[in-house]
């Protein structure tokens, strides 16, 4: 390569090398080395190098296992995996829906709507709906049904989780769905698929790239969630996102929290690699 | 050259010349209130190059789509090889279509496009992969196979998507505007393609296109639409020589049409003078006389022979194989065509700017067509 387009791709690429490397490897290599280190007398990270965080988050002790923090994972893997299935059972057909209507952009207004609230407040006016005086049990006094305790639970935190990311699945879908070409599914339908075949060979491939990003866009931010849980979960639904929140916040470990979010990172990364593995080549393109 | 055949050596169930399309009566109105087609009959025979003709919004891509099964008609009968078609949904029928656009499946290589209607009708693998190899090789892309679409170029698309229809052996092949996208020089060779292919396969094709030349020279037979109708269904030199309106002449090809009225049993009165023509007239009766600009025989020297007429030379176009002259006699304008340097002519002539010349109108190639002018 010569020396002007040297510095042409200097020029272009140095911005955001600069930012990707400020913003986000550096810090991400700051977590990864204040996982091995410790707590110190007065919260504090010091030294020396060691690898107790991560015994301690896969519950390896001297008084034998504890999955306490293992339990803990694997309940925000299951938010996140139900909280994505939801999602996109919901947001699919929405979709469609959407871009087949004639009034497009009222319903894109009204997908993003919410956003104009603050997030917060829209959590609290779960726990206006659900709390046991709430609307929902006005309703269904109203209607002579037995009342329902779903403030705090579980069942809030799964809505609250579903609701809230909803949109992040519609939109990027929904610019898929729009470029649809449609002329493809009569294709299909001449080459002799029906209905479900049409629909799954011609149409669902074209909707992938958005159904892809949608599901990250979900899931990654569902799975690290805490104010959701612990807001509607009024501090009771402990996910790993509240434990890593806890240790930087309240119990002045960062030594811990550092090697649970990385834990949780790698798992992440790890699952990324292996879709895009699988995906090929094609796959590696629309996950970037 | 090697003779093709159908993959199964089957031709098509209905034997070549009956009808394999019959359309009566079918009309079809779109939600906007256009009529797309109105009352429209014909017969498409099996083993036939038949085209759809006509400018955009007559109906023939509508009329394509009722026999994909894409829409329904509104009213009116839909036969495809013995079988009424209505309510058949398109993967029931025995057509395949040819799509303006190709609609080739992005996400799947050459091969697996071309295997895709066989894989819908669960066609065991083994002879799957003979078909796919045959039709690839019908159209000669063979080494394209393991290739996605968004890596080949207009014409090669073109191929996969006959490759892709073909493969299925349907009774009548459709063809929607399938060389519109293409440059001249690579439409000029798979027009050729395409009607060999036609020819060897014996398969019914069924073409829409809007092009004129491509329409007289690769059909059998031509149906002229124009507003929902059909104007003139015939062979092509029957309808380049004796179109049946004043649209066909004029959508086919340039002519000269003079309104004309009885003057005679064999007479018109033009704005030219009386005319003579081969067929008889109606007293009372108006009517159009349309002549192609090739028909017109100049002179400078005076013809001495019925239908002829004074003319000036108002404009001449070179435009290589041709010379166009703009003629004009009393008030009215005429086109003729001679060809450059005509060496089966003899008297050849080129005729200068505001010169007086001598048209002859042969009454043999005056076109007389019942409309009021």
């Amino acid at each position: 390569m010569n020396r002007p387009s040297w510095r042409r791709l200097l020029a272009t690429v140095a911005p955001g090398a600069f930012w990707l490397v400020v913003f986000s490897l550096l810090p991400t290599l700051l977590i990864l080395y204040a996982s091995f280190l410790q707590r110190g007398p007065h919260g504090w990270l010091s030294g020396p190098l060691t690898l107790v965080n991560y015994a301690r988050f896969f519950g390896i002790s001297s008084s034998g296992f504890d999955p306490l923090y293992l339990n803990i994972l694997g309940r925000s893997f299951l938010l996140g995996i139900v909280t994505t299935v939801a999602v996109v059972l919901l947001g699919y057909p929405f979709a469609f829906f959407i871009a087949r209507s004639r009034h497009k952009n009222l319903l894109l207004l009204l997908v993003v709507l919410p956003f104009w609230t603050n997030f917060l407040i829209r959590v609290y006016a779960w726990i206006v709906i659900f709390q046991r005086r709430g609307v929902l049990n006005a309703l269904l006094t109203y209607l002579h049904l037995p009342t329902l305790h779903l403030y705090p639970s579980w069942t809030a935190v799964y809505v609250g989780t579903i609701y809230t990311y909803l949109p992040f699945l519609i939109l990027p879908l929904y610019a898929s769905v729009e470029k649809v070409d449609w002329t493809l599914l009569e294709a299909a339908y001449d080459l002799g698929a029906g209905r479900v075949r049409g629909f799954w060979h011609a149409i669902f491939p074209q909707t992938l790239p958005g159904l892809v990003a949608g599901v990250l866009l979900v899931f990654i931010p569902a799975l690290g969630t805490f104010v959701i849980s612990d807001l509607l979960g009024a501090g009771k639904a402990i996910l790993i996102g509240n434990v890593i929140q806890q240790q930087f916040g309240g119990s002045r470990d960062w030594a811990f929290g550092s090697a649970a979010a990385f834990v949780l990172m790698a798992l992440v990364l790890l699952g990324l690699w292996l879709y895009a593995r699988r995906a090929g080549e094609s796959g590696m393109g629309e996950l970037l | 050259m090697e003779q093709r055949r159908l993959f199964k050596g089957k031709r098509t169930r209905t034997p070549v010349g009956d009808a394999i399309v019959r359309l009566s009566g079918v009309s079809k109105r779109y939600a906007g209130g256009t009529l797309a087609l109105n009352d429209v009959s014909l017969e498409v025979r099996a083993g036939e190059f038949f085209s759809l003709l006509g400018p955009s919004g007559c109906g023939k891509t509508t009329l394509l789509r009722i026999l994909a099964g894409f829409e329904e008609p509104d009213s009116g009968r839909v036969e495809i090889a013995g079988v009424d078609a209505r309510g058949l949904p398109p993967y029931r029928r025995p057509v395949n279509m040819v799509f303006q656009n190709y609609a080739l499946f992005p996400h799947m290589n050459v091969c697996a496009n071309v295997a895709f209607g066989l894989r819908m009708k669960r066609v065991p693998e083994d002879e799957l992969r003979q078909r796919v190899a045959w039709a690839l090789e019908l159209v000669d892309i063979e080494q394209l196979a393991q290739r996605r679409p968004h890596e080949l170029s207009g014409g090669q698309r073109q191929r996969v998507a006959l490759a892709r229809a073909l493969v299925n052996e349907p009774e009548v092949l459709l063809l929607d505007e399938p060389l519109g996208a293409l440059d001249y020089k690579l439409r000029k060779q798979l027009q050729v393609e395409l009607m060999n292919l036609q020819e060897e396969l014996g398969i019914t094709f069924v073409y829409v296109t809007h092009d004129q030349e491509e329409a007289l020279v690769m059909s059998d037979r031509i149906a002229v639409m124009r507003a929902g109708r059909i104007e003139q269904l015939d062979f092509p030199e029957a309808i380049y020589e004796r179109p049946a309106t004043a649209f066909v002449a004029q959508f086919l090809g340039t002519s000269n049409l003079i309104r004309a009225a009885y003057a005679g049993e064999r007479l018109l009165q033009t704005p030219l003078g009386k005319l003579r023509v081969a067929r008889p007239v109606k007293t009372g009766e108006r009517y159009l006389i349309s002549i192609r600009p090739e028909k017109i025989r100049l002179s400078r020297e005076p013809i001495h022979r019925e239908n002829t007429v004074r003319v000036r030379v108002d404009d001449i176009i070179y435009t290589g194989a041709e010379n166009q002259y703009l003629l004009e006699a009393a008030g009215t304008e005429l086109v003729a065509y001679t060809l450059n340097s005509d060496i089966q002519e003899p008297g050849f002539e080129e005729f200068d700017y505001d010169e007086y010349v001598y048209a002859h109108l042969p009454a043999e190639n005056l076109v007389v067509i019942d409309e009021p002018a």
